[in-house]
């Protein structure tokens, strides 16, 4: 089906989210959409998808205009849409899940329908048994899920929202053989919307390149990078260079400690971090790295061993003990767990600093705020409800928070689905604190990002530790062997 | 333009506001003129009944006292995220602790003023008790503290209707009307010739002054918002949640048990079954009224217990029951949390 998109605009306030956005995708293509946090790309594909509305433009299906009101009306006109966070519902089996949403029949016919899911499975190549339950499924399983039930509703324009933000890399290339080979050659219009340039570039057809609400260029295959970077930022950037791996004094110390979490066990762990390195955890999603970051931080209780901080010993202790020896832990659910919505700026601030009498000084509050805002440049006012903020704005002011003086930062995902621009900054601002003496450790699905950052990495693999491994010497394809289960003594 | 809508949004609030005051008129009118009752007649017995004269005004804040003692301890467990429907049974046992207190100490040496300020103090710690087995039961047991606490009323019901008609029965026979009266020493002064006493309008404001302080102003205030907005995040930047939940339960009931006190020293002189009269479901209307801000505490808190004290007269001259206040107050909530609904849905689509 073609997508034609003419003068869309959508105001959020006074932000000018979708500045007249004219857009057309012939059938049978895949349509990359690139840009930073924040340019706009998401507020169009919701529009697209009926979530919300836009404020003036057209929207035409095969040339005809069509008004789409809701999300259910979208499907009806044949678009689907694909979210970030797979919306589905862990505690209900596959075909639960597969058969919501699907407008006829007060008694759906489960047989027949157990047999149209195996069939449109089958045709697509994936595995999912429809008796198992959500919650047993991987991130890329729960995405094939979405697409499977989403053609079934009929779709014929399909909208994938960063989806490979979630999944590891052997997920990502099936997903994008599944696109390519299976979906883009029977007509189906896809349109795939990243900040990631590497897999726009590997799966589109043409790309159009969003910033600050505008399309400031669409490209053709063979794409030249450098002018994708210079069109998604105005300028060319690049990380710094790395730093030499410091031998300063140690700041946590594992000794022996085993930690044992509903589903695994990790086992043994002698570990020493030093004041002003930098490890990166790398491993499949729930390898352990989240279970052994907990325990660092004093959040989780190890089942042995021993956990010393600056030569104290600190096992067993409660996360605020850490706390007020110098150990922060930034939590990769920004909102869920890092931030309080409904508290601005300036009282984040009053409450993480170090607070001196029972009355708050709204007034410290602010002039904090304002400093903060200004040295991480945080798109925001000290009035801001904290919620109000992008996500790329929320993670630099949680990371505005963290306290002086510093032993030990303890952060999952720091940059997840952030834009090279704040990816830099982020590191940038963690490095600073590197060289006043912290330790960082750091979970990331991300294995450049890990290696680019690193002193010494350590890779998960079911709850098993590797030994610490020197990240310049270290490649991509060694790391991913590891993450992937392969070259370990047993 | 848009400038001039953020300038505007105050009075249109305000107009909303209005608005849902008009419907939940409106509604009740319907009703009235359902049950055949003249309802301009109704209103009037009510504004007539409440305000009509200095005595009926001076009713309405005996009345205003406890209701604005519980809603202010109720702003405090709401900023803390916490649902504190126990209030009722907190009230309670701040009756049967000022009781117990005032039974031991009637018959010693002791000046009776410091009878009254010790008996209020175990008034306290009574409500105090209550709300803390509820937060306790939350933080260490898991159970919601809606669940608790409506459970701990009916405990703490059932611990009155022993306590009359037990331990603490009237010489000769027991009955529905209470314990023996207390000695009028032990009496809160009242002014002359009224039921109201300045003591226990003095402590209410102080107790309503304090909160909204609390709340605004400290350190205090601000971390337990964290806890009730976002628990996790709260505990990640340093405070220790259930401390807080624990002394947000502790204020919420101390305060009801302080408006339990003044119902036994400055209203009823004893201990009755019903010594709570619904002020804690009361407060909890008020406090979702005015949307968890201190300062709307004191003027709703005045309305509901002027439909209150109003809709007295209704039976009397009516033959109308006076339930009508509870059915205006009940309407008046429902239709400002929709009108408050509908706001927000509207500033979501322009």
């Amino acid at each position: 089906m073609k997508v034609e998109l003419r003068a869309i605009h959508k105001y959020f306030g006074n932000n000018h989210a979708d500045n007249d956005i004219t857009l057309t995708i012939p059938s049978g293509t895949i349509q990359g959409i690139l840009g930073e946090n924040g340019a706009g790309k998401s507020t169009l594909m919701k529009i697209l998808s009926g979530f919300i509305h836009a404020d003036a433009g057209e929207i035409l299906l095969d040339d005809k205009p069509v008004t789409i009101s809701s999300p259910a009306d979208a499907i009806r006109h044949g678009i689907g849409m694909l979210h970030q966070d797979p919306l589905d519902f862990p505690s209900m089996s596959v075909l639960d899940n597969f058969m919501l949403g699907h407008p006829e029949g007060l008694f759906p016919n489960r047989s027949v329908v157990t047999r149209e899911f195996k069939n449109l499975a089958q045709r697509l190549e994936f595995s999912i048994d429809p008796d198992s339950y959500v919650d047993s499924l991987t991130v890329g399983e729960r995405q094939q899920l979405e697409i499977l039930r989403l053609l079934w509703l009929g779709a014929r324009v399909l909208i994938l929202d960063e989806p490979t933000t979630g999944i590891s890399a052997s997920q990502k290339e099936k997903l994008f053989l599944t696109l390519i080979n299976k979906l883009a050659v029977q007509g189906m219009t896809i349109i795939f919307v990243s900040h990631k340039l590497e897999d726009v570039e590997i799966l589109s057809d043409s790309i159009a390149v969003f910033r600050q609400g505008k399309v400031v260029g669409e490209a053709k295959r063979p794409f030249n990078t450098d002018q994708l970077v210079e069109m998604m930022f105005g300028k060319n950037i690049s990380p710094g260079p790395r730093q030499a791996m410091s031998q300063e004094k140690s700041v946590l110390w594992l000794d022996g400690v085993s930690i044992e979490d509903v589903r695994l066990r990790i086992q043994n762990v002698n570990l020493e971090i030093r004041a002003g390195e930098v490890i990166g955890l790398a491993g499949l999603e729930g390898s352990g790295q989240g279970a052994f970051l907990r325990a660092c931080s004093g959040l989780m209780r190890p089942v042995a061993g021993y956990v010393k901080l600056n030569d104290r010993d600190v096992t067993g202790k409660s996360y605020h003990v850490f706390k007020r020896h110098g150990v922060e832990f930034l939590p990769a659910a920004r909102l869920e767990e890092g931030l309080v919505p409904g508290l601005t700026l300036a009282e984040h601030f009053l409450l993480a600093e170090k607070q001196n009498g029972v009355f708050i000084d709204r007034e410290r509050g602010r002039n904090l705020a304002e400093e903060r805002i200004k040295s991480f440049n945080i798109k925001g006012r000290p009035v801001s409800p904290i919620e109000s903020l992008s996500g790329g704005n929320q993670q630099r002011a949680l990371l505005s928070l963290l306290r002086d003086p510093l032993s030990l930062v303890l952060i999952e995902h720091p940059t997840r689905g952030l834009d090279i621009e704040s990816v830099i900054h982020i590191w940038s601002k963690l490095k600073e604190r590197c060289k006043q003496g912290a330790a960082i450790v750091f979970i990331s699905s991300d294995l450049e990002e890990i290696l680019q950052y690193s002193d010494r990495v350590l890779v998960f693999f079911s709850g098993k530790l590797s030994q610490p491994l020197d990240a310049s010497k270290t490649t991509v394809e060694q790391l991913g062997q590891l993450i992937g289960g392969k070259g370990w003594a047993s | 333009m848009k400038a001039m809508i953020t300038k505007n949004s105050r009075w249109v609030n305000f107009g909303f506001q209005i608005a849902a005051l008009l419907l939940a008129l409106l509604f009740t009118t319907l009703i009235l003129v359902a049950a055949g009752a003249p309802p301009l007649e109704a209103y009037k017995n009510i504004i007539i009944g409440s305000v009509g004269s200095f005595k009926k005004f001076s009713d309405v804040l005996v009345s205003w006292v406890p209701l604005l003692l519980v809603s202010a301890g109720l702003l405090v467990t709401f900023a803390a995220g916490l649902w504190n429907i126990g209030v009722e049974g907190q009230i309670t046992l701040g009756a049967i602790g000022t009781t117990w207190a005032l039974r031991e100490l009637q018959d010693t040496s002791l000046p009776p003023s410091l009878i009254i300020f010790l008996a209020i103090i175990a008034g306290m710690a009574g409500g105090a008790l209550w709300a803390m087995l509820a937060g306790a039961l939350k933080t260490f047991g898991g159970v919601n503290e809606i669940f608790g606490g409506l459970g701990l009323n009916f405990v703490a019901t059932a611990l009155t209707i022993y306590l009359i008609f037990g331990p603490w029965k009237r010489p000769g026979v027991a009955s529905m009307s209470g314990t023996v009266p207390f000695d009028a020493a032990l009496h809160l002064s009242l002014f002359p010739g009224l039921r109201l006493s300045p003591w226990a309008l003095v402590i209410a404001i102080v107790a309503i002054v304090f909160v909204f302080f609390l709340l605004q102003g400290t350190y205090f205030g601000l971390r337990l918002k964290a806890v009730g907005k976002n628990l996790r995040a709260a505990y990640l930047l340093g405070v220790p949640t259930w401390q807080y939940i624990m002394l947000s339960c502790l204020i919420c009931g101390a305060l009801a048990g302080v408006a339990g006190a003044m119902q036994v020293t400055a209203v009823y002189y004893r201990l009755i079954p019903a010594i709570s009269s619904g002020y804690g479901y009361l407060g909890l209307m008020v406090a979702m009224l005015v949307n968890y801000q201190a300062i709307w505490a004191a003027p709703v808190a005045l309305f509901f217990a002027a439909l209150n004290i109003g809709s007295i007269q209704l039976p009397i001259v009516l033959k109308l029951d006076s339930s009508l206040s509870g059915v205006l107050q009940g309407m008046l909530v429902l239709f400002v949390l929709i009108v408050e609904g509908i706001r927000q849905r509207l500033s979501k689509r322009s």
